[in-house]
């Protein structure tokens, strides 16, 4: 091999394997960093106090943190699953040929904005549009725990039910453009079938479409998901954390996300043992985000054959 | 004994062309009307967005001292200033990842185009750039927090941001350069090895050129998107009100984390001087984001390899 070949071959090669071990650095730097902060903490680390103001008292647990996370992040599945099945459908099997790649761009457009945008947005324009929805929910499905009276019930814009909503529309793109490249490889020649057999256009899609691109579509719901999980400025603009109130179970109620708390208390990161607390939060984070993302590219990748 | 014949096998009952009955219709027509439906709602939100930035937003931008002055010498409830000080941070933030993240991406790009074709590294790495790419923005913050701060004991500031940024832009630098170079025909690479070039100058003299306008365009939207991330400005920099050029020392601003600022010591009513700031720097924001979106389409044509 000639000299130049081999520099170049082991600079990518380099390149690719500093990739690999970046994601156990991150984890292992996390660890580390939590560590003293972990085995200095006065409480279980599962239980619902934040308490990291004196570093040298530090009580702190992820309960209510997950609780909240996993509802903001569920509360927005449920919206923006069925729509963006719809919408991949329709930019697969409704829309004109000639316009389906520009609607898909608009869709794309939405990826594009600034998540703190979205925030402001959230809770400056839609929360208001919201509030009288979340009250009538309130009001007539308010038997159900879930739509109950929240833990800030008289002030129902900032809830986790806003923040899904929100968040929702943030997903929309990922997991519609990913669907829909998943759809687009239905075997035509099982769709002529169907419709050769005198199926109607959505029973060829319940028949070959849909049972095709299935995995995909979960695959790219579970990456939605992760990406909520994580989602930081937009839920830490929305949701009001109560105080001395913990979670309640119901989507009127208020509380921070692991990527919200760490985000909005920013300035206790002058401290270097209380960051540490953060630290083990955003720990559990990662390990959360990366363990669905694993789940959501082994189910795409089987998909994929490849 | 037809319960013995495979379904598939057996003989349609029916006739096909028959009539299609009401029911069959009926919930054709639904799924239609609640497939564009979902597309509508779609529509809905991205539209409602651009209208409220650009209408909130629009009120102090076309004043001069929007773009070329700071806040450094106007009160917070002033009316009068402008956001040069976090356009000048945007842009150099961003500036700096890219030098970092665009040959890094493109190196991991070309190992796993070129070189690594089916081996076990390539597959690794393909995932681990999958799994980079989920990573929340926060965690890449946290881990240069204790990368950078705890660990080597160097001072918060812009280049941390920068840094953090690149965990986020790699990952997308990566997957559409390896989209791009994968297109590539063999052909190309085949006829350059016959004419006894080596690998290396084929990969930089023959295929990259042939990708370049797709790996540019993927390049700037990538930049583009890091751009308005936010969550590592809040852990790993200070917001300052001057125009700041020094990357290693002290505070520097940006168009998110002045957002952020903004609304955290503002009044947030319509028509109140903190609206106005925080509107006025969402628009610059995506207008900083559209024009490098529509430089990233104009450069990938001007590069695009000539077709007769």
């Amino acid at each position: 091999m000639r000299p130049g070949d081999r520099i170049f071959k082991n600079l990518t090669t380099g390149a690719g394997i500093f990739v690999v071990i970046l994601i156990g650095l991150i984890g292992l730097f996390l660890l580390l960093q939590a560590i003293p902060a972990l085995q200095a903490n006065q409480v279980s680390f599962f239980s619902s106090v934040w308490e990291t103001g004196d570093s040298k008292n530090l009580r702190f647990g992820i309960a209510d943190l997950l609780a909240v996370t996993v509802a903001t992040s569920l509360v927005a599945l449920v919206i923006a699953m069925p729509v963006s099945l719809g919408i991949a459908l329709f930019l697969t099997q409704y829309a004109p040929p000639r316009l389906a790649r520009p609607f898909a761009y608009v869709i794309d457009l939405l990826a594009a904005v600034p998540s703190i945008i979205f925030g402001l947005w959230g809770l400056l324009f839609l929360a208001p549009v919201l509030e009288p929805v979340a009250q009538w929910i309130n009001d007539t499905l308010g038997w159900i725990p879930i739509f109950g009276d929240g833990n800030i019930a008289p002030n129902i814009r900032s809830t986790i039910f806003t923040a899904g909503v929100v968040l929702a529309v943030m997903l929309l793109p990922i997991i519609t453009s990913l669907t829909r490249e998943v759809f687009e490889r239905t075997p035509t020649a099982q769709i002529e079938g169907a419709l050769a057999l005198g199926a109607t256009r959505w029973e060829v899609i319940r028949t070959t479409v849909l049972p095709f691109g299935k995995a995909g579509y979960i695959g790219a719901s579970m990456l939605g998901l992760g990406r909520a999980l994580g989602e930081t400025i937009a839920l830490s603009i929305i949701l009001f954390i109560p105080v001395g109130r913990t979670f309640d179970w119901s989507v009127f109620d208020g509380g921070a996300t692991f990527a919200s708390k760490i985000a909005s208390n920013y300035a206790e990161f002058n401290d270097v043992t209380s960051a540490g607390a953060y630290i083990a939060a955003g720990l559990v984070l990662f390990l959360l985000t990366f363990v669905v993302n694993f789940a959501a590219r082994s189910i795409i990748g089987d998909k994929k054959g490849d | 004994m037809t319960a013995t014949i495979p379904d598939a096998d057996r003989p349609a009952v029916t006739p096909a062309f028959q009539q299609v009955s009401l029911a069959r219709k009926t919930k054709n027509g639904v799924a239609t009307v609640l497939v564009w439906l979902a597309f509508l709602i779609a529509v809905i939100p991205l539209v409602w967005v651009l209208w409220t930035v650009v209408e909130s937003g629009i009120t102090r931008i076309p004043y001069t001292n929007w773009w070329t002055e700071d806040f450094s010498l106007v009160l917070s409830d002033e009316v009068g200033g402008g956001v040069l000080h976090a356009i000048v941070g945007t842009l150099l933030q961003g500036l700096v990842c890219a030098i970092i993240a665009v040959p890094l991406g493109l190196l991991v790009a070309i190992y796993l185009v070129e070189y690594g074709r089916r081996t076990r590294l390539a597959k690794v790495t393909t995932f681990m750039v999958d799994i980079l790419s989920g990573v929340p923005s926060i965690v890449a913050a946290l881990f240069i927090y204790a990368l950078w701060v705890t660990t080597l004991g160097l001072p918060r500031n812009g280049f941390s941001v920068s840094l953090a940024l690149v965990l986020l832009m790699v990952p997308v630098v990566v997957r559409s350069s390896e989209e791009m170079l994968r297109i590539v025909p063999d052909d190309l690479r085949e006829a350059s090895y016959a004419l006894g070039v080596p690998k290396w100058k084929t990969i930089v003299k023959i295929v990259l050129p042939t990708a370049l306008s797709g790996i540019i365009t993927g390049i700037m939207m990538a930049l583009a998107r890091v751009m308005g991330e936010t969550a590592p400005l809040l852990v790993l920099v200070g917001y300052s009100s001057f125009v700041h050029w020094d990357m290693f020392q002290g505070e520097m601003a940006s168009l998110p984390l002045l957002i952020n600022n903004e609304r955290a010591t503002n009044s947030m009513t319509e028509g109140s001087v903190g609206f106005e700031r925080i509107w006025g720097a969402a628009l610059t924001l995506v207008l900083i984001i559209a024009l490098i979106n529509l430089a990233a389409t104009l450069i990938g044509r001007l590069v695009a390899p000539k077709k007769k």
